[in-house]
């Protein structure tokens, strides 16, 4: 099975991360790279399957330069190889442009089987894999806190507001998993030693047959009109708990007409 | 005035409050078309949705429609969108409901915003990105502007209109049907409100201690018919089940009044319930970073506190 799991490199969360004020995209310079939170469950669920069926897994990352970093952590936890699709002309690329440029390289390095996290920390869209599963014409298994492969067909547990759907379908398909689907492994010192010898392919626009006229920040399909610091929320009231703070709260609801 | 497609959430044919918000949103944006997917449409929900200003309602009765995972529903959407050319479609910012606006997206060669928290002339929408940190307007460029607004950004008013019912067959590709919902497991979730919907949630952190005193934190929801969340610490503990964390990589909630027992307010947390509108804290910590977004704090211990406040809610009722 050729497994092709999807990440994203993301500013960590735990630091101030900024938009630029020229043209209004994130700032990748303000804060430190590190793997969206979410592909590590993508990694891991490609790699159990890879050990469980056999066949390949391949990281693909979108990005700047600086998210090899993103490519050589996937590739330590045990992915066989990677492709770098890296080229200015994604600079500021949306959802749409985003799953234009993906869907165009996983056309061109083939797949049986696309992962991701169900979301990025950063834009927070979830929108990557359905946009991809569309644009690809292949089965939607999206929000999966469970993945079930045998042979060609596969199911999931889609997680819903009210449990979950059981999902079935045949591959290829693309499958979104969720946090706590499996616990993602450390890179082990053999691991890390080991990934600095995996091929890592970079391809251009060109080199995926992607147009440039889709992608970017002028191809955009939406735009940021402007944006500033969310202004910080008025001072409240902070009582001590004297033996009577549940009143006290209790009086504050009332005040606020909640009860 | 121009029409505005709303997509209906609904569960056993009841339409979920969120659509009432989404279709008096609608109202202040042109004239809103509810759009039902599936079966199960009644005259209780032509009813709601009348009520709450929806000039027509398009009804996809068909099981297809629903018996595959999204796609049907974005193929429906993209349908009515080549026949009414309306102005915007908006959809509720569930997981699924952004899944939908993508692919609505992609097929219709439309920019799409999720996660808007309201929505104002010429379709400029506001977002609270960065765990809340920054506030950004932004709108479609291309296309029909499709937009996910998320649950309580709008407070629900009826403005009766004529909810004209209008039937209508969509013929779905074989792509759409590329997955197949074989079963719906519903898990047991009592008589709470949906975390995401619900305009009350009272959530616990590491300070409640263990999953039996989560029942704490269950007394004070209950009486204020609220949903019970949980921070990452207490569901990384096992405390509380993992659907119902609420932050950075769990569920966002943008409540009327957010109760937090024992969070401390670490970024990760504070991602997933910034925009809440009311914000009470509980913590033993008086530097507890969560006291800084409180509009009303107690510092002292939950296990006290919490339950005189229960009560307390419950003799004023």
């Amino acid at each position: 099975m050729n497994i092709v799991v999807c990440v994203k490199q993301v500013p960590d969360t735990a630091t101030e991360r900024k938009l630029r004020s020229d043209d209004k995209t994130l700032d990748r310079d303000a804060a430190d790279g590190v793997v969206n939170e979410l592909d590590e469950y993508a990694v891991e669920e490609a790699l159990k399957l890879k050990e469980a069926h056999g066949g390949e897994v391949t990281v693909l990352t979108m990005g700047p330069g600086k998210a090899t970093e993103t490519i050589r952590k996937a590739l330590a936890m045990g992915a066989d190889k990677a492709v770098h699709l890296s080229d200015d002309a994604l600079h500021g690329s949306d959802a749409l442009s985003t799953s234009y440029a993906m869907a165009q390289t996983l056309k061109k390095i083939g797949f049986d089987l696309v992962i991701l996290g169900s979301e990025s920390t950063d834009a927070r869209t979830g929108v990557l894999a359905a946009m991809l599963a569309e644009r690809l014409g292949a089965a939607q298994l999206t929000l999966a806190n469970k993945v079930d492969v045998e042979g060609s067909s596969i199911s999931i547990q889609r997680l819903t507001d009210y449990g979950y759907d059981k999902v079935e379908a045949t591959l290829p398909a693309v499958v979104s998993v969720v946090e706590k689907i499996n616990e993602p492994r450390y890179p082990s010192f053999k691991g890390i030693m080991a990934a600095k010898k995996k091929p890592v392919e970079t391809l251009s626009v060109g080199d995926a047959s992607i147009d440039a006229a889709q992608v970017g920040l002028g191809a955009a399909w939406s735009e940021v009109v402007d944006f500033a610091a969310a202004p910080p929320r008025a001072a409240g009231t902070i009582v001590k708990d004297e033996g009577d703070g549940g009143v006290k709260a209790a009086e504050f609801l009332a005040s606020k007409k909640f009860i | 005035m121009s029409e505005i497609l709303v997509l209906v959430e609904q569960v056993d044919g009841e339409v979920k409050k969120v659509t009432l918000e989404l279709l008096t949103l609608a109202r202040s944006l042109g004239t809103p078309s509810a759009v039902w997917a599936g079966p199960g449409f009644g005259a209780d929900a032509k009813a709601k949705l009348a009520e709450y200003g929806a000039e027509k309602i398009y009804v996809a009765g068909s099981a297809d429609v629903v018996d595959h995972v999204v796609a049907p529903k974005a193929e429906l959407l993209a349908q009515l969108v080549g026949s009414a050319a309306p102005a915007a479609v908006l959809v509720a910012a569930t997981a699924e409901g952004k899944e939908v606006a993508g692919r609505l997206a992609v097929k219709t060669d439309s920019g799409v915003i999720t996660d808007a928290v309201g929505v104002g002339e010429g379709f400029v929408a506001d977002q609270s990105i960065f765990g809340g940190g920054v506030n950004v307007h932004s709108r479609v460029t291309k296309g029909t502007p499709i937009i996910a607004v998320r649950p309580n950004s709008t407070a629900p008013a009826p403005a009766p209109a004529a909810g004209a019912e209008e039937e209508v067959s969509v013929a779905l590709s074989d792509a759409a049907k590329a997955s197949k919902i074989v079963e719906r497991v519903k898990q047991e979730k009592g008589a709470r409100p949906e975390l995401t919907e619900a305009a009350i949630v009272v959530s616990g952190g590491r300070g409640v201690g263990s999953a039996e005193n989560f029942s704490i934190i269950e007394g004070l929801a209950d009486v204020l018919g609220a949903a019970v969340g949980a921070s990452r610490a207490a569901t990384d503990a096992g405390w509380y089940p993992h659907q119902f964390q609420v932050g950075q990589t769990g569920k966002t909630v943008s409540p009327q009044l957010y109760i937090a027992a024992g969070i401390s307010g670490a970024i990760q947390h504070r991602a997933g319930m910034q925009t809440a509108k009311t914000i009470v804290a509980i913590n033993k910590d008086p530097e507890a970073p969560i006291f800084e977004l409180a509009d009303f704090g107690v510092v002292g211990d939950l296990h006290q506190i919490v339950p005189q406040l229960a009560d307390e809610v419950s003799k004023r009722k």
